[in-house]
Formats: structure tokens, C-alpha cells, sequence
């Protein structure tokens, strides 16, 4: 924890760890309302991502994994704990940490940081993509080129493929991200809101991408961001910095909306996960297409994927190409009302994800 | 009775110099014999909060997202709203709706 208490007096109603008996409770778990104290709860929290790396097979021996690692809260905390029982369990995993440069701005200047420090704690080698390299644009030059409105569209989707594209780089066979119960729980809720059933059914998998280069696994599906946010390492929360380019209400709201369950029944966040899980979709439901792109070779469901569509509109100075706003459809002020699942054909220039943490 | 309130995950944003660690002398709540994290929660929003109250308060409680320990404690264990405050305790704020 990041402060040092003072011993404080003990309180009336203070109970015992139910797991040990012994010491103070110190956490009531939000999936189980156990209160358990802090030693036991390192041992849970660990042993359950554990066991959902076993159960799942989300790994296998010899595999080069890379960590998409943000320098936020959920993908630091994840390089630390994989990188522990990668030892205690000997899974057999070469693990690297893959870090993007959007080039804002005094935004990753401190992540950076904390991914470059974790790569000395964590004894994991660092490799950082810059938007620069990438796509010869900065997100400082496209919000110059767009104003603030639609660049959270660039960013997410940019960041998507740089993942991808810096992964090929260290040649890896897997992608770890640090997403966890809330954020899959507010992804499903999302996605019914949006009526997009192809990304409905894709969002709660554990693995996804099998059929494209590099898979992509979550292993923090089931652990809650409380918990990720009281694992308690030191210097973890100086690091917890949202992007100011992304102030996006929209998100905000189902965000909030979860939050709101998660206080009146914690374990609201898992049933959204496992209703997403149970939807079935009808055989008449046309689903999108997986093919690639014809510019790059990206895995694309239209002629042009995503960034390609978006690099045209920057680099002819048309920057709303891309942003799928029509006349016609009488999207709301995101530009995103179009109903994707049923009328893949029609929207090639419309766009799924709103925000690099929905796309997966 | 003298508290050490640490504000973070972006809360620090709301405060003056965005301060994280503020060493505060609050005053006994009208009404209230002993002073209880309800009581604290208003005076930090009318001592503390430059900007967006919103962001850290939502009806008399704080905005679900936000973890509150009190002395390391989950604060869900020691009463919520209700829990009892001493001279000397450490109350941390965390949002956790920002950073991934
Ligand atoms: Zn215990
Ligand atoms: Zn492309």
C-alpha cells in the first residue's frame, strides 16, 4: 500500500480473516464477500489467475508471450504476477514487455517510465512501438489535424494494430492484456447497446484471434479492478494516469453504470460476463466476414481495415473519413449508430470500436 | 482531530496543486459526537475539491469506482458511511475508473 499507517487502534466490529482465522480482515471481495485479510488475499488473487491460466490453457511451455504493457494499474500488475508464476508454477514462458508511443504529449512520459522501471524489477525486456514509426503520425499531430472530438477513434485503432504489428517485431506467439471482469462486464453491456452482435460474441472469450497470427488472451477476465487496484504494489499508484485526450462520456457512462451494480451486488460484474458468454446468436444473424486487408494485411472484414481508412483521411487532409458520420443514418453525435451485425456491407466506412479499450 | 487523506487514480486532479498527500485538522460534524467518514466526505468536498465534485461524490457517498481505506482497511469492512474516525488515521481515496 502507498502509505505507511501508523498502527491504528483497533476498532469495534473489526472481524478475522475468514480463510485463516487469524489475522484482521483487511478486503471484502467483492465476487465472494469474504473478508479476508492482506496476506490471504495475495494468495487468492494469485492463485485464481493461476488457475484460470490452467483451466483455460491459455499457455503452453516454450512460448514467447508478450505483455501489453500501458504502464497503467491492470497491465503492470499483470506483468508482476505473470512473471511470478511463470517461476512458481514453471509454466516454461519467455515474457517480454510491449509498449506503445502515441506520442502525446507528457502522457507516456510518466508510463514510460513505469514500464521502464518494470522492466528492471520484473527482469522482462522492453520493446516500445511509437505511432511515429508505425504510421508516420503522432496522436499530438492528429488531434492538430482533428480537434479533440473523434481522436479517441484514431487512437483505439491505431493502437490495436501497433500492439500487432510490435509483436511481429518480437516474433512472439501470444499477446497478454490486462483486462479484467469490469472491463469485459462494460465491453458486453456496450456491445448490446450497440446492437453489435459479431463483437457480442467475441468480447467475453479468454482467447481470441486463434485464427489470425497472434492470439490474444486476458488472463485477468475474472479479477476484479478493485482487487487489481489493492494488489498492493508500491509505486503503482503514481502510474494510474488517464489519457487527457479521452475525456469519452459515453464510456464513462457504462463504466459507471457497472459501478453502480457492483456497489448495490458485487457480483453483478460477473453475471454480465457469463450472460455474454451464454448469448446465442441466431443462424439467420449474418456476421461480418474476416478477410485483410488489401493496403497492409491486417485482418479486416471491409476492402481497407481500419487505420488504412483513417491514414487516408489524414493524409489527404480529410480527417473525418473513417469516423463513419452519414447524413443518412442518423447516427448520434459519435457518428456510431449504424447497426453493424446485420449490414456488414453498408458501413465500410463505419467503425465497431470507439476506444482502444473496447476493441478486443 | 488531525487526519491523513492520500488522493489517487486521478483524484488528486480535483485538488489544489493536485496534491496527493494533505495533512488536515477536521472539525467535529454538527450533530455528530464522533466524527464518521460521512461527515469527513462533506468537509473534504467543501475544503478539499477544486473542480468536478462530481468526479469524487455522488449523492452523500463517493462515486462507485472510488476505493476508500481507512488505515489500510477496506472501508466496507469498517462501517462505510458510518464508520467511526480517530485522531491520527490515514483515509485513502482511489478512483478506479481511469488507467488500464
Ligand atoms: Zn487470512
Ligand atoms: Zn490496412
Amino acid at each position: 500500500m502507498p502509505v505507511q499507517s501508523t498502527a491504528a487502534p483497533a476498532r469495534a466490529g473489526s472481524r478475522l480473516c475468514v480463510r485463516c482465522g487469524e489475522r484482521k480482515a483487511a478486503l471484502k471481495r467483492p465476487k465472494t464477500l469474504e473478508q479476508i485479510c492482506r496476506e490471504c488475499f495475495y494468495i487468492v488473487f494469485e492463485d485464481e489467475i493461476h488457475r484460470t491460466i490452467v483451466d483455460n490453457n491459455l499457455f503452453k511451455a516454450g512460448e514467447r508471450v508478450a505483455i501489453g504493457a500501458s504502464g497503467g494499474k491492470d497491465s503492470t500488475v499483470l506483468a508482476y504476477v505473470l512473471s511470478e508464476l511463470n517461476k512458481r508454477h514453471n509454466y516454461g514462458l519467455d515474457l517480454f514487455l510491449l509498449s506503445i508511443d502515441e506520442g502525446i504529449t507528457g502522457y507516456r512520459d510518466d508510463s514510460l517510465e513505469t514500464v521502464k522501471r518494470n522492466e528492471i524489477q520484473y527482469g522482462l525486456p522492453l520493446k516500445i512501438v511509437s505511432y511515429k514509426d508505425l504510421y508516420d503520425w503522432t496522436m499530438d499531430d492528429i488531434v492538430k489535424a482533428i480537434g479533440l472530438k473523434n481522436n479517441c477513434t484514431f487512437c483505439g485503432v491505431f493502437r490495436r494494430q501497433a500492439l500487432d504489428r510490435g509483436a511481429a517485431l518480437l516474433k512472439v506467439d501470444k499477446i497478454v492484456t490486462g483486462h479484467n471482469a469490469d472491463d469485459i462486464a462494460e465491453t458486453v453491456l456496450l456491445n448490446i447497446l450497440r446492437g453489435d452482435i459479431a463483437r457480442l460474441s467475441r468480447c467475453t472469450f479468454i482467447t481470441t484471434g486463434e485464427d489470425g497470427p497472434i492470439p490474444r488472451c486476458k488472463p485477468f477476465k475474472y479479477t476484479y479492478e478493485k482487487e487489481i487496484v489493492i494488489y498492493p504494489l508500491h509505486d503503482i499508484f503514481q502510474s494510474i494516469l488517464r489519457c487527457i485526450y479521452s475525456p469519452n462520456a459515453y464510456r464513462g457512462f457504462a463504466r459507471e453504470f457497472i459501478k453502480d451494480l457492483e456497489r448495490m451486488r458485487p457480483r453483478a460484474i460477473l453475471d454480465i460476463i457469463t450472460s455474454g458468454e451464454n448469448f446465442r446468436i441466431s443462424t439467420t444473424t449474418r456476421m461480418p466476414e474476416q478477410g485483410t486487408c488489401e493496403r497492409c494485411g491486417y485482418i479486416s472484414s471491409q476492402k481497407l481495415c481500419k487505420a488504412c481508412v483513417l491514414l487516408e483521411g489524414l493524409n489527404r487532409g480529410l480527417p473525418k473519413l473513417g469516423i463513419g458520420r452519414t447524413a443518412k443514418s442518423g447516427a448520434g453525435a459519435d457518428g456510431n449508430g449504424e447497426r453493424q451485425g446485420k449490414r456488414p456491407e453498408r458501413n465500410r466506412s463505419s467503425l465497431h470500436g470507439k476506444h482502444g479499450n473496447l476493441d478486443f | 482531530m488531525h487526519l491523513t487523506l492520500e488522493f489517487g487514480g486521478g483524484l488528486e486532479l480535483l485538488l489544489e496543486k493536485s496534491t496527493k498527500v494533505h495533512k488536515v485538522d477536521v472539525p467535529p460534524m454538527d450533530g455528530e459526537v464522533k466524527a464518521t467518514m460521512k461527515g469527513l466526505l462533506s468537509w473534504v468536498k467543501s475544503n478539499l475539491i477544486k473542480e468536478r465534485p462530481e468526479m469524487f461524490i455522488k449523492g452523500d457517498s463517493v462515486r462507485p469506482g472510488v476505493l476508500v481505506l481507512i488505515n489500510d482497511c477496506d472501508w466496507e469492512l469498517c462501517g462505510g458511511l458510518d464508520a467511526e474516525l480517530e485522531d491520527k488515521d490515514v483515509v485513502v481515496f482511489i478512483s478506479t475508473l481511469h488507467g488500464g
